[in-house]
C-alpha cells in the first residue's frame, strides 16, 4: 500500500480573504509544521476561525495561496477540524464514530475496535449507545474530537474547543488535546482564553483585524510580548 | 334503522365486499407512496443540495405541483394509457396499476417538495461537518436522507393522506369497476349517489380509521426512533 501523502507543512502565502470587499484575512503568511501545539489567540472577530478554515481547506483565499505538503489541491484526508459548536449526527455516540471511520475509509471489520479505542481516548467509554445529541456540551465536544481523530490526522484544527464549557468539562477536553499532541498530531487551536493558551500552547499567533500581529514561542510571548497589541491583550485590555 | 347504525354493523360484521374494497385501497395507496418515495426522496434531496440555473423556478414549480388537481392527473394518465395514447400498448387502463401510476404522479411532488425543505434545513447544519469529513456527493445525499428519516416520515404521511383521500384520478383511470378497481373513495362516491348510505358511511369510517392508525403508528415510530438516535 502506498503511504498517504503528508499534509504538513501547511503554508499560507500572502493570503487574503475578502467578504463583500471587506478583508476578513489580510495578507497572512504562515507555515504550520509538525511539532507542539500552535495556538491562535485574539479578540472575537480577529479572523481566527476563518484562518483555521483556510488552513483546513474549507474556504478558498481571495488572494494568495495555501498548500498542504507542497500541494495546492489536497483533499482533507490527513487533516481534521473540530468546530466551536460541533454538530452531532442524528445517530448514537458510536454511530457518529462509525460514520467518521467509514468516511475515512476504515474497513468495516476494524471499525468496532476503533470505536472502542476512540471512546476510551476521550473518556466516553460506556456512552456508545447514547444518542449523541443527548450528551452534555462537554461530552459532545469530546465526541467531536474522537470523530475528528477517526481519520488519524496529521494535523488537528480546534476552533475554540472549550468555549461555553464549565471548568470540569474544559479540563476533560484539554486533557484529550494534550494526549493527542503527545501522540505526534499537530494541534492548531484558536481560543480567546489566555489561561488556556498558556496551558496548551508551544507557539502563539496573535491575530488582530485579520492579520497576525505577533508570532512567537509561547514562553517568550507571555514573558515579553514584542508588540503593543500583544502587551495590551495580555494585560486584559480590549483590542478593538 | 338509521344509516349510521347500519354502517357500524357493516364494519363490525367484517363484510367481505367492504373489506375487499379496503384491501385494494391500501394496496393502491401504499404502492403509490412507495413509488413516489423512490422518485420524490432523491429528487428532493438533489434539488436541496445542488445549485443550478433555474433552481428557484424549479422549487416554485415543485411547490405548485403539490396542489395538482387529481382529475387533471387522472385525465393525463388516461390519455397516456388509452389505446391511442403513447402508452396504450401497455394495456393497463382501468386496472389497479393505472391507479397506482396516477396516484404516484399526484403525490411524488408532495414528497419531493417536503423532502427538499427538510434536507435543505439539515444541510445547513451538516455542511461543514460533512465537508471536513470529505464526504462525497452521493454520500451526502444518503447521509442526509438517513438522518432526516424521522422528519421525512411526515412527508410520506402527507403523500399517503393525499393518496388515500383522492377520488378524481382513480375514478378516471380505474373506472370504479366492482371487485377490480373499486376503492374506498370511489365506492363512497358511488354508494352515496345510489343512496346506499350505510355502505358509504361504513367505508368513510374505515377510511378515517386507517388514516388515524397509520399516522399514530408513524408518530410512535418517530418518537421511539428519535429517542434512540437523537
Amino acid at each position: 500500500m502506498r503511504a498517504p501523502l503528508a499534509d504538513l507543512p501547511i503554508v499560507l502565502d500572502n493570503v487574503s480573504l475578502l467578504a463583500r470587499g471587506v478583508p476578513i484575512i489580510d495578507q497572512v503568511s504562515l507555515a504550520l509544521v509538525a511539532g507542539a501545539p500552535t495556538v491562535l489567540i485574539g479578540p472575537n472577530g480577529a479572523g481566527k476561525t476563518t484562518l483555521l478554515r483556510l488552513a483546513m481547506g474549507l474556504v478558498h483565499p481571495t488572494r494568495g495561496s495555501v498548500t498542504w505538503g507542497g500541494r495546492s489541491e489536497a483533499p482533507p484526508t490527513r487533516r481534521a477540524i473540530v468546530f466551536q459548536r460541533p454538530v452531532m449526527l442524528r445517530r448514537s455516540t458510536s454511530g457518529n464514530l462509525r460514520y467518521a471511520l467509514d468516511a475515512a475509509g476504515v474497513r468495516r471489520g476494524a471499525r468496532a475496535d476503533r470505536v472502542d479505542e476512540l471512546l476510551a481516548l476521550v473518556g466516553l467509554s460506556g456512552f456508545g449507545a447514547r444518542a449523541a445529541r443527548s450528551l452534555s456540551g462537554g461530552e459532545q465536544q469530546r465526541l467531536a474530537l474522537a470523530r475528528a481523530l477517526a481519520k488519524e490526522p496529521q494535523v488537528l484544527f480546534l476552533d475554540e474547543p472549550t468555549a461555553n464549557l464549565d471548568p470540569a468539562a474544559t479540563k476533560a477536553v484539554e486533557d484529550v488535546i494534550r494526549t493527542v499532541a503527545a501522540r505526534g498530531i499537530k494541534v492548531v487551536m484558536s481560543t480567546h482564553d489566555l489561561g488556556e493558551a498558556r496551558r496548551i500552547a508551544s507557539e502563539i499567533l496573535l491575530m488582530h483585524r485579520g492579520s497576525i500581529v505577533e508570532a512567537a514561542d509561547a514562553a517568550r510571548f507571555f514573558a515579553g510580548p514584542a508588540t503593543p497589541e500583544a502587551r495590551r491583550f495580555i494585560a486584559g485590555e480590549l483590542l478593538v | 334503522m338509521p344509516p349510521d347504525a347500519s354502517a357500524f354493523q357493516l364494519v363490525l360484521s367484517g363484510d367481505p365486499a367492504l373489506f375487499a374494497i379496503v384491501r385494494l385501497s391500501l394496496i393502491v395507496s401504499l404502492s403509490a407512496v412507495l413509488g413516489a418515495a423512490v422518485i420524490g426522496l432523491p429528487v428532493g434531496a438533489l434539488i436541496a443540495l445542488t445549485r443550478f440555473p433555474g433552481r428557484q423556478l424549479t422549487i416554485v414549480i415543485l411547490n405548485a405541483l403539490m396542489g395538482l388537481p387529481p382529475v387533471v392527473v387522472g385525465l393525463l394518465v388516461y390519455l397516456a394509457l388509452s389505446r391511442s395514447g403513447p402508452l396504450g400498448s401497455w394495456g393497463i387502463l382501468f386496472t389497479p396499476q393505472a391507479m397506482i401510476i396516477a396516484q404516484t404522479i399526484l403525490i411524488a411532488p408532495i414528497i419531493a417538495a417536503l423532502t427538499r425543505q427538510t434536507i435543505e434545513d439539515l444541510w445547513v447544519e451538516y455542511r461543514d461537518e460533512l465537508a471536513a469529513m470529505d464526504v462525497g456527493a452521493a454520500g451526502r445525499v444518503a447521509t442526509l436522507l438517513w438522518d432526516a428519516r424521522f422528519s421525512l416520515v411526515t412527508a410520506l404521511l402527507a403523500g399517503f393522506g393525499r393518496a388515500a383521500a383522492e377520488v378524481g384520478a382513480v375514478i378516471i383511470v380505474g373506472g370504479n369497476i366492482d371487485g377490480f378497481t373499486r376503492v374506498m373513495t370511489t365506492a363512497i362516491a358511488l354508494e352515496t349517489s345510489k343512496g346506499d348510505l350505510p355502505l358509504a358511511l361504513g367505508l368513510g369510517m374505515v377510511l378515517i380509521a386507517i388514516v388515524v392508525i397509520v399516522n399514530a403508528a408513524a408518530w410512535g415510530v418517530r418518537r421511539v426512533g428519535e429517542r434512540i438516535a437523537g
